[in-house]
């Protein structure tokens, strides 16, 4: 998946020269996962540099360079330092283009690696989408492998608004379905590892139906839709997997067709519980699809703690709680 | 309470006295004499002109004295002087009356009802509007919400302020935006925030940019002295400083934010301007109440800009006379009578004394140009008012609001519009 978001910056920045690319350890070095390897000895230091440590700096930069005509696609190291930078994103790009009527837009994309299963503790695991999903003038996306990393990427970067991306890092390598205990599959023996090479888009607001079902269905994104797969492959339940890929815009009618079908609905996602995106797609299934739903909506989702250390496996949502969930889903009687 | 100074050979052996807590305090509060004979003001024309391709580190001195050019006598001194024509200075004191009359008319209409809330430059014309003079076409300024005279100077439609300060039917930004947070993308006048500070930092991007893009237009970052204490300020140094950017870094030091004085923002600093030194950036203070050394001061750091040498930091040394806005009562906080001991005096009268020591002003027609300002004030108000304002007459449409929060309206907005009913 690393060399599919390479490739979408590549790309990018191959096709359009308004494209510049900076952050932490980003230029010389390649960026801490590799995402930005070679991109500035191809393009110069001029599209692709090295930042200071200062995530509200890097995004305001972004934002005034945006307001001059550029489209900056600058990356913040962890999704869990974004917070220094949260007054820019949230105060700033999403509002710009509303507050200015047009005159002024922020067509930038912010790159955060996020998610766990990785031990990575409290500050290199958490999954903050629901705080920008909140946030009227920002898109949300995140993919959950390299085709859609990189279609996704390159349509962020070319979207008119301000684009906040998640990258799963758990699935950076290869897909990961909660199994920790299983060899890891690199994303060469998956179908979904095949990127081509040029430009191609995977446009915002799709959906897509990972696994199709007819017993219940599953809400998932990023390293959950996996996990949801391994759920249902474990226990049996024929689950239909949708994958949002994107948070905001939403494919509600993917969703509502879905769940209008199998009358059963549960949502797995990383992040805490409370007032966790699940909780939104809660409330839109039960507004949308309320005549049809045969059982509560169901929520998988981290517990709310911060992301601890050594209880990795016990914090993510791994198949076998999504599992139990499917069982409970089903035992419900209307 | 133990003195422990006097206990060194105790156990403990703390020789020190217990720690104390320091707050500072401005050296007058309301009921006091106001007094600013502690503030050194250095005589005109005795700050001197370096070369703008001078190193930071050489240009220490200018970050703690104060640039100035007008004298007590109203005459033009030193080597900061003659950047301006008689003509320039004409239309220079004309647009700090334009703004000291617009904002005047703005705080009447907003105790008329007819807009929410409006904040004065009252002390504070000089700054930007003589900067903008040394700004040119395509150059951007990311201003606070106290540079009008940006606009002013740089001949945007009072009309057009006015229906933003009234959210009417034309007002430019749709009734979007609380009043005075303009936007005048032709005029190189970025979108005012209400959040503080953020506008620095973006300003030194939108530096970087011109300078990724081979371009030859600079930027213009605007702060006041409060909100340089907001790590925002800190990341627009950093950025300009290590990517050299093409932009002049501006705080408006007026001594006060809101009730604070701007001791609690500056601590130990000597001055604002001083920040900028321990980021390798040349900074210079300035009379902000010298139309002639702000000016001066910005065509110096323009210069800079556009010759590739990078940033510049400028303190303008100025007061807040008016309130911090219409819902502030600073009488609560500072002498009554404080912005009349403020030793740089009042801009527009300093410039029209100056005017006049140089024989192409005087006091009849200075009266004269009052009354010619003010009407043009209030035939722009009146032409604003027939659009509405905020309380009555025609306003923006209330499917405007959901508007322009994307280029495209995704969905849920548009079900929501639906469901709105409009």
């Amino acid at each position: 998946m690393i060399e599919a978001v390479r490739s979408a910056m590549d790309v990018s920045m191959e096709r359009d020269g308004d494209v510049v690319v900076f952050g932490e350890d980003v230029g010389y070095f390649g960026g801490v996962f590799r995402a930005t390897q070679g991109l500035q000895q191809k393009y110069g230091t001029h599209r692709c540099f090295d930042a200071p440590i200062s995530e509200s700096g890097i995004v305001g930069a972004a934002i005034g360079m945006a307001a001059y005509g550029l489209k900056p696609c600058i990356e913040v190291q962890f999704a869990d330092y974004v917070y220094p930078a949260f007054d820019q994103i949230v105060s700033e790009a999403a509002r710009i283009r509303y507050r200015s009527n047009g005159q002024f837009t922020a067509p930038i994309v912010i790159r955060m690696p996020s998610g766990g299963g990785i031990f990575g503790g409290q500050t290199h695991s958490q999954s903050p989408e629901a705080l920008f999903t909140h946030v009227s003038g920002l898109k949300v996306v995140i993919p959950s492998n390299p085709y859609d990393a990189k279609g996704l990427l390159i349509s962020s970067i070319e979207d008119p608004d301000p684009v906040i991306f998640f990258e799963p890092k758990r699935l950076y390598n290869g897909p990961f379905d909660g199994h920790h205990d299983r060899p890891i599959t690199p994303w060469s023996k998956h179908e979904l590892g095949d990127v081509p090479e040029g430009h191609f888009t995977v446009p915002l607001g799709k959906a897509v139906v990972r696994r199709e079902g007819s017993a219940l269905t599953v809400l998932a994104y990023g390293t959950m839709v996996y996990v949801a797969q391994a759920a249902a492959e474990d226990t049996g339940i024929d689950a239909e997997v949708i994958d949002l890929r994107s948070l905001v815009p939403l494919d509600l009618e993917t969703i509502t067709t879905s769940v209008k079908k199998t009358g059963r609905c549960i949502i797995v996602h990383e992040a805490t519980l409370t007032s966790g995106f699940g909780a939104e797609l809660a409330a839109l299934v039960q507004e949308q699809c309320f005549y049809h739903l045969e059982a509560p909506i169901a929520r998988v989702t981290g517990w709310d703690t911060p992301y601890p250390h050594a209880q990795e496996w016990d914090y993510f949502p791994g198949p076998a709680r999504v599992g139990q969930a499917m069982i409970e889903a089903l035992e419900e009687q209307p | 309470m133990t003195d422990k100074s006097a206990n060194a050979d105790l156990p403990d052996g703390n020789q020190y006295p217990p720690l104390k807590f320091h707050v500072p305090e401005p050296a007058v509060r309301p009921g006091g004499q106001p007094d600013f004979s502690n503030v050194p003001i250095p005589k005109a024309g005795s700050v001197r002109r370096p070369e703008v391709d001078e190193r930071a580190e050489t240009l220490r001195d200018l970050a703690f004295s104060i640039i100035r050019v007008l004298n007590r006598s109203g005459e033009a001194v030193g080597p900061w002087a003659g950047t301006l024509t008689d003509e320039e200075l004409l239309e220079g004191l004309k647009d700090m009356m334009t703004l000291r009359a617009f904002d005047a008319r703005m705080q009447m209409a907003q105790r008329q009802g007819k807009t929410s809330f409006y904040m004065q430059h009252m002390g504070e014309e000089a700054a930007s509007c003589a900067f903008r003079k040394a700004l040119l076409p395509g150059d951007m300024n990311f201003p606070t919400y106290r540079q009008a005279g940006l606009l002013i100077a740089g001949g945007y439609p009072m009309v057009d302020m006015m229906n933003q300060i009234y959210s009417n039917e034309a007002d430019p930004l749709k009734g979007r935006q609380m009043p005075i947070m303009y936007s005048a993308r032709d005029h190189g006048f970025f979108s005012i925030s209400g959040n503080l500070g953020t506008q620095f930092v973006q300003s030194v991007g939108w530096a970087m940019a011109s300078a990724i893009k081979g371009d030859d237009k600079i930027a213009a970052g605007w702060i006041g002295d409060g909100s340089t204490a907001e790590s925002d300020f800190h990341a627009a140094l950093v950025f300009a400083s290590t990517y050299r950017a093409p932009v002049i870094l501006n705080i408006v030091n007026n001594q006060w934010a809101i009730s604070t004085f701007q001791g609690i923002a500056r601590g130990g600093a000597g001055t604002f301007a001083a920040r900028g030194l321990g980021f390798g950036i040349p900074a210079l203070r300035v009379d902000g109440n010298d139309y002639l050394a702000v000016h001066a001061v910005a065509k110096w750091a323009a210069e800079r800009a556009r010759r590739n040498l990078g940033p510049t930091l400028i303190e303008y040394v100025t007061y807040r006379v008016g309130a911090h806005s219409t819902s502030d009562d600073p009488s609560a906080y500072r002498p009554k009578t404080e912005s009349e001991a403020w030793p740089l005096g009042d801009p527009v009268i300093r410039l029209k004394n100056h005017l006049i020591a140089r024989g192409v002003w005087s006091e009849e027609r200075h009266k004269q140009s009052e009354a010619e300002v003010l009407d043009a004030v209030i035939s722009a108000q009146k032409q604003a008012e027939k659009h509405g304002t905020l309380h009555s007459g025609g306003k923006p449409s209330a499917r405007d609001m959901f508007e322009g929060v994307y280029a495209e309206m995704p969905p849920h907005l548009r079900r929501q519009r639906q469901k709105a009913g409009i």
